[in-house]
């Protein structure tokens, strides 16, 4: 009905994924704030996979449009 | 066990806030009548269609209940997927969804009255509607009490704006709006719980350590406080699916045997709420078309299958971090008030080291709780030896109850392995679970209500803007009315309990009525109405007859007599909804013999399965009819069931 639900969650899983991405690089010395995650910085890792699930939606829709 | 949150945390959550309103928003221009509102307008794709039929059961019961489940009864807790819903699921998109959707009915209880009378159909969409209400207020209190403990947000506060973010976009997309956000709710509740798996398994040094801990577990429960004394299992009753079960009762946590277990939930519960449940049928009928209709359960049992790993195994990590007292971690303990804390903390202060049993009776009353008696006696003879900081006494006393709030396993978790952005995504994932639960309820109850109730017996031929504006004021009214359940359910617990239990006898014998009416001919209104009844009578009869062992009668059962005691609640649910079942079954059917039809073979075409034209599926390669995709669904859950054996 109208809308492509693709685009919305894509484009909010993207910035999710930046905002996440971003946050464990600029964090990622802190080694005090990652003790509780075992010492991996899972904002870093984390935020990619949301970016690359949001990118994927925002593609598949694109696609499907182009496609009409 | 408060978290706090950081500005990256709020900042996810609203922008999910500002999603699905943004959604609501973006479909409201396409509200063009009452059925686009209410049904959708039969016009959505099959994998938005399956992943909302799935995210609308995806509700506060699946992802902490399983959870507590997972820590109570293990990899048996799969027996809630792999035996009580797949099979179900496979048989609503074969063989029922034909008849849902191929009789254009707009409602679950409009079939009713196509395929019975009117009598039928009111019974079953006036409990359907209370029910609604009442399970969106349940849910909706857990979620404000869950924000109040863990944020310390207001109670009220949680509840309102919770409940307005769902109201405003239900109220401007209708249920287009409900199934488009339970797609994206989805995605947020796996991708926010995954790295929680993952983490718990990592630090319990992955799924063999893991198991090899619960075993050990298994053997000495009590020493856990997972079972009461003198109670002990095979060592494989937390990692095995079937191995505890054929032991009987007595061999597993559930205290469930396997034939309640597969004809209780297996068939009669399962099949009871996945094929008759307007509220996940709802959505398989707003697809686009037949296929994609009968396609829907089986987009969503794929999914269904794979959950257990993101809902069951953080209960099975939480009691194999309890079994490591070098891990820092108990699963958590039931509330308990500050001031008794603070009560607690001046009787170790003044308990005498060389009387231990006082101590540890005094310490119990003052919290009110069970507690871990050599635990006691160590954090009085240190506090005697060296007086500690009060803090120190508190956590030595949370650490010393002997009780578990097992509801409370996924945020601790959450808070165990989350740094500030994954909180607030894991968060997210939770509020998004709760108002999936509550838009599914609602969109749920504004259909009903307004075609069921409203246009059948109040307002018969009005124009469809009427129903459509109709339908909106019902939307605002259901939203209103679940608030007032969830006050309901916070100031009456018992009272709350009650209520579920009639509804769980008005569930019970329910698939009997679609059975019969679907697949036998002859089945007659009088004989469907008499019988439900005659079934809800014998739930409720059987519930006052029996009882589950270690329940005093009342509330619980056995208020007439105790005519049977069960080993668990869980087995004395299955047998009940076996024996309603049965009833309902057998008058039914012998009722419908002893009445006359109302309806002939022509009326019943498209209802009944032996009168309605076979669907040929000739139009789709073979890999992708209802009927192979579902049986690959049965093949791949017998392989998951002997995986786990």
């Amino acid at each position: 009905m109208g809308l492509d639900i693709r685009y919305p969650i894509g484009l909010m899983f993207s910035l999710i994924g930046i905002l996440v991405t971003v946050y464990g690089l600029v964090t990622g010395s802190n080694k005090a704030l990652y003790e509780r995650s075992l010492g991996i910085n899972i904002n870093f890792i984390w935020g990619i996979v949301l970016l690359i699930f949001g990118a994927w939606m925002l593609f598949m829709a694109i696609r499907a449009k182009k496609q009409g | 066990m408060q978290i706090q949150l950081q500005w990256i945390d709020y900042t996810i959550l609203l922008l999910y806030t500002g999603f699905v309103i943004g959604i609501g928003f973006a479909l409201a221009r396409y509200m063009k009548s009452s059925s686009d509102f209410l049904t959708s307008g039969r016009s959505i794709p099959t994998w938005v269609t399956g992943l909302a039929f799935i995210s609308a059961n995806l509700g506060a019961l699946e992802l902490v209940g399983m959870a507590a489940s997972g820590a109570k009864y293990g990899i048996a807790t799969s027996h809630f997927y792999w035996v009580g819903a797949i099979p179900a699921m496979v048989f609503l998109a074969v063989f029922m969804m034909p008849f849902y959707y191929g009789s254009k009915a707009r409602s679950v209880p409009e079939y009713l009255k196509m395929r019975f009378d009117e009598r039928v159909r009111a019974l079953n969409s006036i409990a359907f509607a209370v029910m609604t209400l009442f399970a969106s207020g349940i849910s909706m209190n857990a979620l404000a009490k869950l924000m109040n403990q863990l944020l310390g947000w207001d109670y009220n506060l949680a509840l309102w704006v919770c409940s307005i973010v769902v109201l405003l976009y239900v109220l401007k997309g209708g249920l287009t709006s409900a199934i488009y956000t339970e797609v994206l709710q989805f995605f947020m509740i796996v991708l926010g719980f995954a790295p929680v798996v993952y983490l718990g398994l990592k630090d319990v040094g992955g799924w063999d350590a893991m198991n090899a801990t619960l075993q050990g577990v298994a053997v000495n429960p009590a020493a856990l406080n997972l079972a009461e004394p003198g109670i002990t299992y095979g060592a494989n009753a937390w990692t095995s699916a079937w191995g505890p079960l054929l032991g009987g009762p007595t061999a597993n946590p559930m205290g469930v045997d396997w034939f309640a277990m597969i004809f209780g939930l297996g068939f009669v519960l399962s099949f009871g709420y996945w094929c008759t449940n307007f509220l996940v049928v709802q959505r398989a009928m707003a697809a686009k078309n037949m296929t994609a209709a009968r396609n829907t359960p089986l987009v969503a049992a794929v999914p269904k299958m794979i959950f257990p790993i993101l809902v069951i195994v953080p209960g099975m990590i939480a009691v194999a971090l309890t079994a490591n007292p070098g891990k820092n971690y108990r699963i958590p303990p039931p509330v308990v008030a500050e001031a008794a804390y603070v009560h607690a903390v001046a009787v170790v202060k003044s308990a005498q080291p060389a009387d231990p049993a006082a101590a540890v009776k005094a310490v119990g009353a003052a919290l009110g709780k069970k507690v871990n008696g050599d635990k006691v006696t160590a954090l009085v003879a240190a506090q005697a030896a060296a007086p500690m900081p009060d803090a120190q006494i508190k956590e030595g006393l949370y650490n010393s109850i002997a009780e578990y709030d097992y509801d409370g396993v996924i945020l601790s978790l959450v808070k165990k392995y989350c740094p500030p952005g994954l909180l607030g995504l894991a968060l997210t994932a939770l509020l998004a679970s709760f108002m999936s639960g509550m838009a599914g309820n609602v969109t749920a109850f504004n259909t009903v209500f307004t075609y069921d109730l409203y246009q059948a017996y109040f307002a018969k031929d009005k124009s469809d803007a009427h129903y459509m504006t109709m339908g909106r004021v019902i939307t605002v009214v259901g939203i209103l009315l679940s608030i007032g359940c969830a006050y309901f359910a916070s100031m009456y617990n018992n009272a709350m309990d009650i209520i579920q239990l009639v509804f769980g006898f008005v569930n019970a014998p329910l698939f009997a009525t679609f059975l019969l009416g679907m697949f036998w001919k002859r089945t007659t209104g009088t004989g469907a109405f008499l019988g439900l009844f005659g079934g809800i009578g014998t739930s409720a009869m059987f519930h006052a007859l029996t009882i589950a062992s270690g329940n005093a009668p009342g509330v619980k059962g056995g208020y007439l007599g105790v005519a049977h005691s069960f080993p668990s609640e869980m087995a004395q649910n299955f047998w009940l909804a076996a024996f309603a079942f049965i009833a309902c079954f057998v008058l039914t059917a012998g009722i419908s013999l002893a009445t006359a039809r109302t309806k002939t073979d022509d009326e019943l075409k498209g209802l009944v399965y032996s009168l309605t034209p076979k669907i040929k599926d000739t139009d789709q390669a073979w890999y992708q009819r209802p009927a192979v995709i579902g049986s690959v669904l049965l093949v791949c859950c017998v392989i998951l069931n002997i995986l786990f054996w």
